[in-house]
């Protein structure tokens, strides 16, 4: 079990970090058994990340590649979803775009759920005026539309991959804090963080080592949830113009582009939309799914 | 019941102070100095100085924040940087067509939600139960710009049932019906998706209850159930919903209005983002924060009238 040259504390550590990923990891495998259609989810999911990851590979032209010859043609077996006004392969584009909406969106929420979770867990955890403020000025947030709080960041800042990042995971901070603390204040009262806390064990300790692996199933979850959020936010972003800048292909860009020409080649929106309809309704599948199955009030109705 | 919206509107009245100071900061402490951004980086430094004086931006941050915050309540938001017209006027202007949108969607996501939900978990498990629970998944799945371009290609474009450019405008009753006719479903189906779903849960929850037992056990017709005991019970998480998804919604009316081309708030930001229109930026972000602000206070009073026990809490 433990290195011997390592220290003590060094190798605590690693053991909660450990024992934390395998309590969560049991947590959602048993979730995901009560609930069959999230196996489709992340079946669809995987699908589409695989996609992505090989689009270097299997993408049929190049997403950049211009063709004068070949502009707004329609499904062929040479362009299986057809050309956009420069000539460029909508297949591959979607492919290619399909990179920039996980990135984004997979990045923006690992971010969001570390600083969120944290926050929760502090404020839950300590309790009294901080709690109170914390999530006060979290609720306010909570309420402000996300849309228009990353119309904003991304206008002010600029449009770029890493600005895009910021602009959703500042605003998928508020449901992460307030998802972790409420099940926080319940486990903290329980006898094993009491027996902890006479075995005289650190705060940071309880709270990394102890509550959060109880948390973590819920916390994933709702990821889950919000990755599907910040794909259809980015959409929306580069939809109103504030996406990654072009020739870049991102799906919400391919539909403002096709949006010009949707009187005669309605194809150029209807694949890029179909795509991000698909990942959006994979995670909302997947995560939706786990919930019910982990949600405690729903337990031994199945 | 006075103590009740006292309490509620004194809550509301500091939530507000806090959002603003808030949307003041983030206008001030993101990077970039507005008058360079506004006049781009060819201006010479007398033009950037002079426009500094223009949005007060020389003055120090304390007085900045007296004088933004004194603006806001007088009603005095500042002059567009393009139009020159008052920044509340332009808002003014083409918040009605936006509450209109706003409003009929809620009213469809309501009269298609609620019973949808009932139907699903008085008929749990069911067939019709998994394809409302599918179908309802799938709505709230859609981003508002895709659904909205959907729907413009299938009944403006192909069908030719309604105009393709919403104007917002129309003369007679039956002209204003027909352009918000599409804006409207787009937002309220999206909307009905989120109410179907807390609508099911809420009902779920209630029919467990002892009292829908006891009310069974008494020989009462289910019907009467559903109506008398279940329905009012149900209601405190759906105008919950309406509070919750309010940021969904306002984003996603922003989506509808620009891909129907239809007046309102959401062609106003989107115009101002593209201009640099700073001033009325800072409006825009003081509307929605009121908009938001309001509307949970109403939330929060319409709990009080549906479930006379959260008055005495």
């Amino acid at each position: 079990m433990s290195a011997a040259n390592s220290t003590p504390s060094a190798n605590a550590s690693r053991n909660y970090f450990r024992t934390t990923v395998a309590a969560a990891g049991a947590g959602l495998l048993k979730a995901f058994n009560t609930n069959k259609t999230s196996w489709i989810g992340l079946g669809l999911f995987v699908f589409v990340c695989l996609l992505a990851l090989l689009a270097p590979v299997i993408a049929p032209h190049d997403p950049l590649d211009q063709d004068v010859f070949n502009r707004l043609k329609g499904p062929s077996a040479d362009y299986l979803f057809g050309t956009d006004s420069f000539g460029r392969d909508i297949l591959s584009r979607i492919m290619w775009g399909a990179r920039i909406s996980l990135t984004i969106g997979i990045v923006a929420i690992s971010i969001a759920m570390v600083i969120g979770t944290t926050i929760g867990l502090v404020a839950g955890y300590f309790g009294g005026k901080v709690d109170i403020i914390v999530m006060q000025a979290n609720d306010v947030l909570l309420a402000f539309p996300s849309l228009i709080l990353g119309l904003i960041v991304v206008a002010m800042l600029g449009p770029s991959v890493e600005n895009l990042i910021i602009a959703i995971a500042l605003t998928a901070i508020p449901p992460f804090a307030r998802i972790a603390r409420a099940p926080t204040i319940a486990i903290k009262e329980r006898e094993f963080i009491e027996a902890g806390r006479a075995l005289g064990y650190s705060d940071l300790r309880l709270m990394f080592g102890h509550v959060l692996p109880n948390i973590l199933p819920e916390v994933l979850v709702m990821g889950s949830l919000w990755l599907a959020t910040a794909i259809r936010v980015e959409a929306s972003l580069a939809f109103i113009g504030l996406g990654v800048s072009p020739p870049t292909p991102t799906w919400g860009g391919m539909i403002r582009e096709g949006f010009e020409n949707i009187l005669d080649s309605f194809y150029l929106v209807l694949f890029p939309s179909i795509a991000i309809l698909i990942v959006v309704f994979a995670l909302n599948l997947l995560g939706d799914g786990l919930r019910d199955a982990i949600d405690p009030r729903l337990k031994g109705e199945q | 019941m006075g103590s009740f919206v006292l309490k509620r509107l004194g809550f509301a009245v500091i939530t507000l102070f806090c959002v603003l100071t808030i949307v003041f900061f983030i206008v001030r402490i993101l990077p970039g100095d507005p008058a360079l951004v506004i006049l781009g980086d060819q201006a010479s430094q007398a033009a950037i100085e002079s426009l500094r004086t223009r949005l007060g931006l020389d003055q120090p941050l304390y007085i900045q924040y007296v004088e933004f915050m004194a603006g806001v309540f007088t009603g005095d938001w500042g002059q567009s940087m393009v139009s020159g017209r008052p920044v509340i006027a332009e808002i003014l202007n083409v918040l009605p067509a936006t509450i209109e949108l706003t409003v009929a969607a809620l009213i469809l996501g309501a009269a298609v939600g609620i019973p949808l939900g009932v139907w699903s978990a008085i008929r749990r498990n069911s067939v019709p139960d998994y394809a409302i629970r599918l179908a309802s998944l799938l709505g709230l799945s859609f981003p508002a710009f895709v659904s909205a371009i959907l729907l413009l290609l299938a009944f403006a474009i192909t069908l030719r049932w309604f105009p393709v450019m919403s104007t917002g405008r129309g003369e007679t009753f039956g002209a204003r019906l027909n352009d918000l006719a599409l804006p409207a479903i787009n937002l309220g189906l999206i909307m009905a998706a989120y109410i179907t779903r807390v609508s099911r849960s809420a009902m779920l929850e209630v029919l467990g209850q002892d009292y829908v037992r006891t009310a069974k056990a008494k020989g009462l017709a289910f019907g009467t159930i559903i109506w008398r005991h279940c329905l009012r019970n149900t209601m405190i998480p759906v105008v919950t919903v309406v509070g919750l998804y309010l940021g969904i919604l306002i984003g996603n009316s922003v989506l509808t209005e620009i891909v129907f081309n239809r007046p309102g708030l959401g062609r106003l930001i989107v115009g101002a983002l593209n201009q640099r229109d700073y001033t009325m930026l800072q409006g825009m972000m003081v509307i929605y924060t009121l908009i938001v602000v309001v509307v949970n206070l109403l939330t929060d009073l319409t709990y009080g009238l549906i479930d006379p026990r959260i008055k005495y809490k």
